[in-house]
């Protein structure tokens, strides 16, 4: 009786109050677009940058003429190391002839192989890519030349990879602020719109929460049809563009993004979350016995 | 009203008990104008007590001091016992289900019916739909407007909208009646009309308090009178011949003879075939 109750007013102011009803909607269903196209490219961006990540590599030069069993000691020092992930010997020769795959013009004027035998490591978490390095050149062994880590390429691809991250919070948050701001004000006209409702609701002594449930649902519907609404356009995004890609691009079918139900899940959940947030922060201010 | 001079017996024995007492009231504006100094006051159960003074008097300060819709800034207000500047905040609600106010642009919704009007008022305190079934129906019979229960308040006369407000306060039969100029909007017949109907509502043994700044309505029903000037209380006393037995008829013809307004003394029963009108 009373749900039904609230149902009917909620129903009733909405109907009522169309305009900012509509604005506060459409501000709730962009937001859920932004976070609903954000989390799965920020996960197959993350995923890509991971990828690349784990092509982080060590490259150990060994010094020209170190002994064989100076070699050995090298080897095993570094098999010694932790988050080694793992480890390739490449001679001289066999570097010599990847370099000329890839520039062959350049390495054909050299008379003489001027590249060392190294080691390439691949850390087991690209993260300690830097301790291998440091490890290994403090105290360094007889037969080591040079440690390289390609240490700014690293950081580059894991500053680029945060900076990502950080950019979609950044947006989602002030969408989000947005959204309750807006169902804030909707719910603010709302009220004055009932005022006299509110009036004689007070006057007869209706208890607060009473008062502000009906508010508190036409914002929650608010949020709900937004969401709906924002739900339903990604799966036609989804069905019309992104899967026919999927099956042509790699990137777009990256491994590890959310499940399509999950996502409308969460996306309504958050959108409803929203506008009982606004609609609360409203009835704070402007409702009180 | 058979039961009306028991309950008015009742009464009497129980005033030892105010339904209103105020202690040395102050109401001090924020833009400093003083709304009440110092009043002192006591209302008995089933007493029917007006409230006059010219305008910026205090008398609406009264009224919402005792809805606590605004407090007190010294002193003390008993409803019933119960001090209004110590309760808190969660037992508002149950204060004013005990007090009905009625105004006096009647605050009714523009968009709902009389039926609707009244019964949304029961609704928002969470009656049940059988109980609201039972009783709008009675109500708007008790105030003369059953064959009007669809009309929206825009189709209402004045005094008929004003009935659905007395409808509104009196459903739950609260023990405080207020009125704040009742009348205010109405021409004097019709005022007649809705100062009888409070007049019954008083001898159901409710107490009432009516605001008003009728000072030839207030001389002419002879009841208590307290008035106020500039927020301080001037005159507390009973009008000559009061008489609490005078019936409802005798009382609306009384006050017709004495503002000499008998030549359409028939126009209120036309308007609402009156059943309140009972001996
Ligand atoms: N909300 C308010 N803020 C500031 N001053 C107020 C407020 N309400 C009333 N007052 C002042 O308090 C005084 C008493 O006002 P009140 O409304 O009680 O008078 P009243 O007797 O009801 O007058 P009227 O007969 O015109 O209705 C007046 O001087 C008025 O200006
Ligand atoms: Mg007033």
């Amino acid at each position: 009786m009373r749900i039904g109750f609230f149902l009917r007013e909620a129903f009733r102011a909405l109907s009522r109050s169309a305009a900012p009803s509509l604005a506060a909607m459409l501000t709730i269903l962009i937001t859920a677009l932004v976070l609903g196209v954000f989390i799965p490219v920020v996960q197959a961006t993350t995923g890509t940058a991971n990828e690349v990540r784990s092509r982080v590599v060590v490259d150990v030069y060994v010094k020209d003429g170190a002994s064989d069993a100076d070699k050995a000691a090298l080897r095993a020092r570094i098999e010694q190391l932790p988050n080694v992930g793992s480890l390739q010997y490449i001679s001289k020769d066999q570097a010599l002839a990847q370099m000329k795959k890839k520039n062959a013009q350049a390495f054909a004027l050299l008379g003489s192989n001027p590249l060392p035998d190294s080691f390439r490591i691949t850390p087991r978490d690209p993260g300690g890519v830097n301790a291998i390095a440091d490890s290994l050149r403090t105290n360094p062994p007889a037969a080591l030349d040079d440690v390289r880590n390609r240490r700014r390429d690293t950081d580059r691809i894991l500053s680029a990879t945060g900076l990502v991250k950080l950019v979609t919070a950044g947006l989602a948050a002030l969408f989000l602020i947005a959204s309750i701001a807006l169902v804030a004000n909707t719910i603010r006209l709302s009220i004055f719109a009932r005022r006299r409702e509110v009036e004689v609701m007070r006057l007869v002594g209706a208890t607060n929460w009473f008062i502000r449930w009906p508010f508190v649902i036409e914002g929650m519907l608010v949020g709900l049809m937004g969401g709906t609404l924002a739900v339903l356009l990604l799966l036609i995004g989804k069905e019309t563009f992104v899967d026919p890609l999927a099956h042509r691009f790699a990137l777009l079918a990256a491994p590890s993004t959310i499940s399509f139900t999950l996502l409308a899940v969460l996306l309504l959940v958050a959108c409803v979350a929203v506008s009982a947030i606004g609609s609360g922060v409203t009835l704070r201010r402007f409702l009180r016995v | 009203m058979p039961g009306g001079s028991r309950e008015q017996g009742l009464a009497r024995q129980r005033r030892d008990v105010p339904v209103v007492a105020f202690r040395d009231v102050t109401k001090v504006y924020d833009g400093g104008s003083v709304g009440l100094e110092k009043v002192s006051l006591e209302i008995g159960r089933g007493e029917f007590v007006f409230l006059v003074g010219p305008t910026g008097c205090g008398k609406s300060t009264c009224v919402r001091l005792l809805m606590k819709e605004i407090d007190a800034d010294a002193g003390e207000i008993l409803i019933s016992g119960h001090e209004l500047s110590t309760m808190p905040r969660k037992k508002v609600p149950k204060l004013r289900r005990n007090v009905g106010v009625v105004f006096q642009d009647f605050k009714l919704l523009p968009n709902r019916t009389v039926y609707d009007n009244v019964a949304y008022s029961l609704q928002v305190i969470g009656e049940s739909r059988e109980s609201i079934r039972r009783k709008v129906p009675d109500i708007l019979r008790l105030v003369g407007l059953s064959t009007k229960l669809h009309n929206y308040p825009d189709q209402l006369s004045g005094g008929e909208q004003q009935r659905v407000s007395i409808a509104r306060a009196f459903v739950n039969h609260p023990p405080l009646l207020i009125a704040d100029e009742p009348t205010g909007n109405l021409d004097p017949e019709t005022s007649i009309g809705i100062m009888q109907l409070i007049y019954r509502i008083n001898r159901t043994g409710t107490t009432v308090v009516v605001a008003t700044h009728d000072r030839e309505m207030v001389d002419k029903m002879r009841r208590r009178v307290i008035e106020l000037r500039e927020g301080r209380l001037m005159r507390d006393q009973t009008g000559g011949m009061y008489s609490e037995e005078e019936s409802t008829v005798e009382f609306a013809a009384r006050l017709r003879k004495e503002l000499g307004i008998g030549s359409d003394a028939h126009r209120e029963h036309r308007d609402h075939a009156s059943p309140l009108i009972t001996p």
